[in-house]
């Protein structure tokens, strides 16, 4: 038997990641009755599956770098806001970036790169070789040079949804976990009418598709195209180690093969301490489908770059590896806002290898065009039906 | 240097690699070997024996191993044959060779192994067919105080004197449920030390007096009776229906509380005792050792004391293409069984037929196994003897409150939340002793799959940089 729920939702989010959690939050602080629904827990997609650096150093000016930017000022604010202890329990740390070169002409390509990046509002300091140390004093010896990027920060993925959606359920949210939507209701004038699951029938006139590498089944229970795929990326943790990677570094290669369209393997390793003690190596890229076989290949590559940007680490174990698969649409940049082709359908996902650093602006723009407002950035870019159908 | 695993030294395969070299390992590596396959067994540890068959290393002037183990011959029987099969060739056994992972190749596997610290540790072992016989680790529930000093599994207990024969205290109760609890409290004594108390969670022996359950398994039988015997003489007291709720002590444990408990396992109040020791062994039976099959997506079964062991079918072959499972990867059942399907499983490896006595032995012992797996799976009431402080991951320091918080207020609903949640299960043992409990008290919303782990144990990252290597020209 189908029930429906009561009091009347203003809106359903579909999934429980760091997507659906800040779509959440921003849309019970507007003052809307929100349903959150995942057919896992919370966190147990590839917001569970991945890393949380919050990075502006890695983009080029555009409308991603201008999300970035956003959710940074974002990620501050609720860090402060929320009670105050919320930065803690997301393990918030705006530690910054410290971007590398082996060579002069890495250095020379950062520098430009930087350039553009800070007239659009990111701060990027140069370092020169010999004073990398200062900062990083376990890298290796004889690097060209760096930037470091003080807007890059950090939380705890799983954390920071889970709080995300704690927060929404103080001011009325509710969450429904274990249950899959299985359609999306529409009715005669083709607009949104709520979803269904496999237990109950939610109605609202409004649904927002943060299913993330699954949002384009989503959308085509709404009866659009919409051609996310996943992106597969393995990171190692190793042991708890006392303080020895203070920021985010890595090194300049990891801007070109974050940009990349290639299918093939990339890896590049960002390195970054935790507040626990394990050091995070990660991440690799690569178009695989949804294999969750373990590749050789890819722990001998991330392994080789972390020695390399810091000998220390040949020494230590390598605990875990995670795996996870981001989602990415073709051009890179996720769906973000209203649907022009379903009245009441919206959609955040397909955030890529940046969902954890994208959650809030999206989850603040998408309130403001529910509650009719002027979304504080232009959302053309991001629009669900830029791709041809397939 | 071979980049990919499928086109390296492919003519240096092994026809069976064998994981893990306990009963079932070793009758497998040896009946392969007779039956003419070119065999390679791996332990981690130095020698093989396993669990069951560990002893003292040679030099601690210990007593006769014979003392401590019933089999003691079935034991060095096998050991003969394979230092015979080594001998011509036939067979390799390979110590402290730690297998972290699986990778299925072109025409079989590469077994990723490492034997030390360094990055020239790294070994890589090419096989056409590998059998898991990785056997078991503890099940470890938790309560107050058992991070104390002088708290030690039941299973660490009779290991640590079979290798080193050292007692882990004078006065030791002997506490949880399975029938490792007796096995345990009879070596103890044996050894010299003083058992006040067995305490036994469910009301014990009851599956063991059905007529002809036992009766058709005559190796129980004389164990049974063989431990029963010692207790008796040293007049050992069995506390049924009881458990151990709360350990006292500072610097390490004084006594412990003993309490009733309901059939559900819910301690039943008014009841607690307090009992003086200076050591608790404590047990929770056995929880298979499958990391290395479920990483490849082998399919599992949920057996009847809830533990997660491998789906084989009737030949112990597991989904996985070439790979098979034996002893207490498929269902935690002693010794007896594991022997039994090691043997099978080589059978059926090398394609013979295994002769029909072999397999009533087996499909026996395996039903006897099913029963008693039955009657000492925990209670859902075990929890009701948690504080809120009781730290359920030792590792991190995680106690049930932050557990329940996740739970409650952050919507974790299984185990892999609630570890990224709260870190349990996330150090060194990396949720194998925290991994049961954490379950229980999420109180699984979503039937979540076994917890795959991409790495079998810690690896030095110098030996991922590595990368594989082509270490075992050196095949018979
Ligand atoms: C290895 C790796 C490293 C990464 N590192 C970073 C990083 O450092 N910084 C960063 O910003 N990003 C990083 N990412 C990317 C980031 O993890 C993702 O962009 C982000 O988690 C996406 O969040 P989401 O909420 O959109 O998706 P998810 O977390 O996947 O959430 C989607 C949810 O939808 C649910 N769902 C799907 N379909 C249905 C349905 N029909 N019914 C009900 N529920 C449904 C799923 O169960 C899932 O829980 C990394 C990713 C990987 C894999
Ligand atoms: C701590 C403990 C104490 C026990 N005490 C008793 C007892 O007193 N009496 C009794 O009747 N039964 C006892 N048992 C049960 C008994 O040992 C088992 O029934 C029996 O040993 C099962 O045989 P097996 O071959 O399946 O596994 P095991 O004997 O457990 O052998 C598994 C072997 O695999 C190796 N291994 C595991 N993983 C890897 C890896 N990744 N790479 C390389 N090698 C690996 C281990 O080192 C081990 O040698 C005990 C079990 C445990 C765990």
């Amino acid at each position: 038997m189908l029930k429906t729920e009561r009091p009347p939702l203003d809106l359903v989010v579909v999934g429980a990641g760091v997507v659906g959690a800040a779509c959440a939050y921003y849309a019970a602080r507007a003052g809307l009755a929100v349903a959150v629904v995942d057919r896992g827990p919370v966190a147990g997609g590839t917001t569970g599956a991945g890393e949380g650096n919050l990075l502006v150093s890695d983009k080029e000016p555009g409308p991603e770098l201008d999300l970035a930017l956003l959710s940074t000022r974002l990620w501050r604010e609720l860090a402060e806001d929320l009670g105050g202890d919320l930065g803690a329990a997301v393990e918030y740390e705006p530690k910054g970036g410290v971007v590398v070169a082996s060579t002069a002409a890495g250095q020379e390509a950062l520098r430009a790169f930087a350039a553009g990046q800070r007239a659009v509002g990111v701060v990027a300091e140069e370092v020169p070789g010999e004073r990398l140390r200062e900062l990083e004093p376990h890298l290796a010896p004889g690097l060209a040079g760096g930037f470091h990027y003080p807007q890059d920060a950090q939380v705890q993925p799983a954390l920071a949804a889970a709080h995300l959606l704690r927060a929404a359920r103080r001011m009325g949210a509710e969450l429904i976990t274990g249950e899959t939507v299985t359609a999306v209701d529409r009715g005669p004038d083709g607009a949104v009418r709520g979803v269904r699951t496999d237990r109950r029938r939610l109605a609202a006139p409004a649904v927002v598709n943060a299913a993330g590498t699954w949002g384009g089944e989503l959308a085509a229970l709404a009866g659009v195209h919409l051609p996310v795929m996943p992106r597969r990326g393995f990171v190692l943790v190793t042991e708890p180690l006392p303080r020895v990677v203070r920021h985010k570094v890595y090194a300049a290669d990891y801007v070109a093969n974050v940009a990349s369209g290639s299918a093939g393997l990339e890896t590049s390793a960002v390195i970054e301490g935790t507040p626990g003690g394990p050091v995070l190596i990660g991440a690799s890229r690569e178009r695989v489908g949804f294999d969750r076989t373990l590749s050789q290949e890819v722990l001998r590559r991330l392994a080789v770059q972390a020695a390399e940007l810091f000998p220390v680490l040949a020494e230590v174990a390598v605990m875990r590896v995670y795996r996870g698969f981001r989602p990415y649409l073709p051009d890179h940049l996720p769906a973000i806002g209203a649907d022009p082709r379903v009245a009441g359908l919206y959609h955040a996902c397909g955030h890529e290898g940046a969902g954890i650093g994208l959650a809030p602006a999206t989850g603040l723009l998408i309130s403001e065009q529910l509650t009719g407002k002027q979304p504080e950035q232009d959302l053309t870019p991001f629009r669900a039906d830029r791709f041809p159908a397939g | 240097m071979p980049t990919s695993p499928s086109e390296a030294h492919d003519s240096s395969a092994f026809d069976l690699a064998v994981v893990g070299a306990g009963p079932a390992g070793l009758a497998a590596a040896v009946t392969a070997a007779d039956l003419g396959l070119r065999c390679v067994l791996l332990d981690g540890g130095p020698s093989t024996g396993g669990q069951y068959y560990r002893h003292p290393a040679p030099g601690l002037g210990a007593a006769r191993p014979d003392r401590l183990h019933h089999h003691w011959s079935a034991y060095t029987g096998l050991a003969e044959r394979l230092a015979a099969h080594e001998g011509a060739g036939r067979a390799a056994f390979r110590g402290g060779h730690q297998v972290w992972a699986l990778e299925r190749t072109g025409d079989g596997f590469a077994v990723h192994v490492t034997r030390g610290p360094e990055s020239t540790d790294r070994a890589t072992v090419r096989a056409r067919s590998v059998l898991l016989a990785t056997g078991a680790y503890e099940r470890q529930l938790p309560f107050p105080g058992w991070t104390l000093p002088g708290v030690v599994t039941a299973g660490g207990a009779q290991a640590m004197l079979k290798a080193g024969l050292v007692l882990p205290g004078r006065r030791i109760v002997v506490a949880g449920s399975g029938p490792l609890l007796l096995a345990a409290a009879s070596s103890l004594v044996t050894a010299g030390a003083e058992v006040p108390a067995v305490v036994e969670a469910t009301a014990y022996l009851g599956y063991a007096r059905r007529p002809g359950v036992l009766a058709s398994v005559p190796g129980k039988l004389v164990e049974g009776a063989g431990h029963g015997g010692a207790l008796l003489r040293h007049g050992v007291r069995l506390r049924p229906r009881s458990a151990v709720v709360e350990a006292h002590g500072t610097d390490r444990v004084t006594g412990v509380t003993v309490a009733r408990l309901d059939a559900d396992w819910r301690p039943v109040p008014g009841t607690e005792r307090r009992i003086d020791c200076d050591a608790l062994a404590v047990g929770h039976g056995l929880l298979p050792q499958i990391d290395l099959a479920t990483e490849l997506g082998a399919r599992t079964r949920t057996g009847p004391d809830g533990a997660v062991a491998l789906e084989v079918d009737a030949r112990l072959r597991t989904s996985v293409p070439g790979l098979w499972s034996a002893g207490e990867t498929n269902g935690v059942g002693g010794a007896d069984l594991a022997l039994a399907e090691g043997e099978l499983a080589a059978h059926a490896v090398a394609g013979a037929l295994p002769t029909a006595p072999l397999l009533r032995r087996r499909a026996r012992l395996r039903a006897f196994a099913e029963l008693m797996a039955a009657a000492h799976r925990p209670g859902p009431g075990w929890t009701g003897w948690l504080r809120p402080d009781t730290d359920v991951c030792r590792c991190e320091e995680v106690p049930v409150s932050a557990v329940r918080e996740a739970v409650d207020e952050l919507g974790a609903g299984d185990p892999r939340t609630v570890k990224l949640l709260t870190r349990a299960g996330m150090g060194w043992c990396q949720g194998r002793m925290c991994g049961p409990a954490v379950a229980c008290l999420a109180g699984s919303v979503v039937a979540s799959g076994p917890d795959r782990r991409p790495l079998g144990c810690p690896v030095p990252l110098s030996q991922l940089a590595a990368g594989p290597s082509a270490e075992f020209d050196d095949r018979p």
